[in-house]
């Protein structure tokens, strides 16, 4: 996923159980925040009651003055407006930039109209992931990326050292990181109303993975109707100064109704949607196919691999992989990262890599990995939190219906 | 948050008030207002022993999860069965309907070492300027 890394352990620390505990988190919170990255929205967080936990690196608001059940609920009734700054926008130029690009990714990136994206994965050579980003071709030679904050750096080095590679081999591939621009996202039934009062364009045209580079409210924006929470919405990058301008727009448009919110909001809605947290959900060591993304690999990317660790990828699509990722309803206290899968009579089956209270549907949902083979809906297991063995059952994702703006 | 007089404060934000030979114990309002919504609430059961500072049940939010303390020593006596069902209780009335156990103290001694109102609300104020 993008941008939550580690966001219960955030949250663990924000709400702070014990003094004792509070005293050590917050020297160690002390001493990280002198280094903390700040985004062009932080003075803007503070005075709207945002609670700044450390993300990434950065400091980010993980909760405003609405609580995270009320944040949630809000953005799937009215909307919810996201700094996702954190994050990191990049764009590729060059008459060769989608072959190198697709050297990377697993996604179909020729075959994307122009001003439409996708999800995809970067693989490393043993198939894992190193990130997911959604991947936008805007023309031929122009490819605009964003990918997640905790991965910037060893994406940036990864991409780095493949397109020296690359050029040295006499290809023509460029590249600019976007620290010049902020990101937004703006989501829920009444993103596309409120943005819709801000742009001369035709909101209604644009659906699900468009991108456009237009003007919203006189600012220049790359717009891409698109968003990690299951809702319709869009995702705004637009130049750095602007970006508390245009945030306090939105809000006024909106007439109150879209609200700011916080990244554990932001984790909830996604797990609800069933999207992977990279670093929870994905890692190295877990292949797309295994995460259950081999609809983000191409056709013509399955057929022809030329993806770092393609055969890896290409055995496991044909054989099927060992572990699947699966959604998990339970019993008793939510289960966390790491809680133990088990069968009945308490052999392990696999491990919960994100869990938690879903605020829309008042059950505790769940994403894990069990074997493959038990990995259908309805299958009946056990979770271990802290010692004790509660009833769990495999369901489908999403666990709350998307509603993505799609050509009916 | 509220800090209710009458009643005495350890510095993990639990409160206990002491009614002779049995102490009611619970979180505080500030507790909960740094929880967010509790959604389960995990307690022991009676005739547990539970000891000053010691661990004694888990409060889970929609985010985290936080140990609760028990602000004395002794035998659990009562537990409140309501918060299995509705734990939300702790939310919106943390010092009477969301209390959680009383306790049989083993040393009344120990309540002297816990706070009182006035210093557990300048606790509170010297936490959250961190």
């Amino acid at each position: 996923m993008r941008g939550l890394l580690a966001c219960a352990t955030l949250a663990r620390r924000a709400a702070g159980a014990t003094s004792t505990a509070r005293r050590h988190l917050a020297g160690a919170a002390e001493a990280a925040e002198a280094e903390l990255k700040k985004t062009a929205l932080y003075d803007f967080h503070v005075a709207h009651g945002g609670k700044m936990v450390p993300f990434a690196g950065w400091s980010m608001p993980i909760q405003y003055k609405d609580t995270i059940m009320d944040s949630t609920l809000n953005c799937r009734a009215n909307g919810s407006l996201f700094d996702v700054s954190h994050m990191c926008g990049l764009s590729l130029h060059g008459r060769q930039a989608i072959p190198f690009l697709e050297s990377l990714v697993v996604a179909d990136v020729a075959a994307l109209k122009d001003g439409t994206g996708t999800l995809t994965v970067f693989t490393n050579d043993r198939g894992g992931a190193i990130d997911d980003s959604v991947v936008t071709k805007v023309t031929d030679q122009h490819i605009y990326l964003v990918v997640n904050a905790g991965c910037r750096d060893k994406d940036l080095a990864h991409i780095g050292e493949h397109m020296e590679a690359f050029n040295k081999k006499g290809g023509d591939v460029k590249w600019h990181v976007h620290d010049e621009r902020s990101l937004l996202a703006l989501q829920g039934p009444l993103a596309a109303p409120t943005l819709q009062l801000l742009t001369k364009e035709d909101l209604s045209k644009m659906y699900f993975s468009d991108f456009k580079m237009i003007d919203i409210n006189g600012y220049a924006c790359f717009l891409t109707r698109t968003g990690y929470t299951g809702e319709d919405g869009f995702e705004i990058s637009v130049p750095s100064e602007n970006a508390v301008d245009l945030a306090k727009a939105l809000l006024e448009k909106s007439e109150g109704k879209v609200r700011l919110t916080g990244l554990g909001a932001r984790d909830s809605l996604r797990l609800e949607a069933g999207l992977c947290l990279y670093g929870n959900d994905m890692e190295q060591h877990i292949t797309p196919v295994e995460a259950g993304l081999s609809w983000a690999i191409g056709k013509r990317r399955k057929a022809e691999g030329g993806f770092l660790g393609a055969d890896v990828i290409l055995k496991q699509l044909q054989e099927g992989p060992k572990i699947r990722r699966v959604g998990l309803l339970s019993q008793g206290p939510p289960p966390r990262s790491h809680s133990e899968i088990v069968s009945n009579s308490g052999e392990n089956i696999g491990e919960v890599t994100s869990g938690g209270f879903s605020p829309c549907l008042k059950k505790n949902i769940a994403m894990g990995y069990v074997k493959s083979g038990l990995h259908k809906a309805g299958t009946e297991f056990k979770v271990v939190v802290r010692g004790k063995s509660y009833d769990a059952v495999v369901t489908k994702m999403p666990f709350v219906p998307t509603k993505y703006y799609k050509p009916s | 948050s509220t800090v209710l007089d009458g009643l005495k404060y350890s510095s993990s934000h639990e409160w206990v008030k002491n009614d002779g030979s049995v102490a009611t114990i619970g979180i505080t309002d500030h507790a909960q207002g740094h929880l967010g919504e509790v959604v389960f609430v995990e307690l022991p059961e009676a005739g547990a022993k539970v000891s000053q500072g010691g661990a004694f049940g888990n409060v889970e939010s929609v985010k985290a999860t936080s140990d609760i303390n028990s602000p004395i020593s002794g035998e659990v006596v009562e537990v409140n069965d309501k918060l299995s069902e509705t734990p939300g209780l702790i939310n919106s009335s943390p010092y009477e309907d969301g209390w959680m156990i009383k306790v049989k103290p083993s040393s009344p001694s120990e309540l002297d070492a816990l706070l009182d109102p006035a210093k557990y609300t300048k606790h509170c104020e010297e936490e959250d300027a961190h």
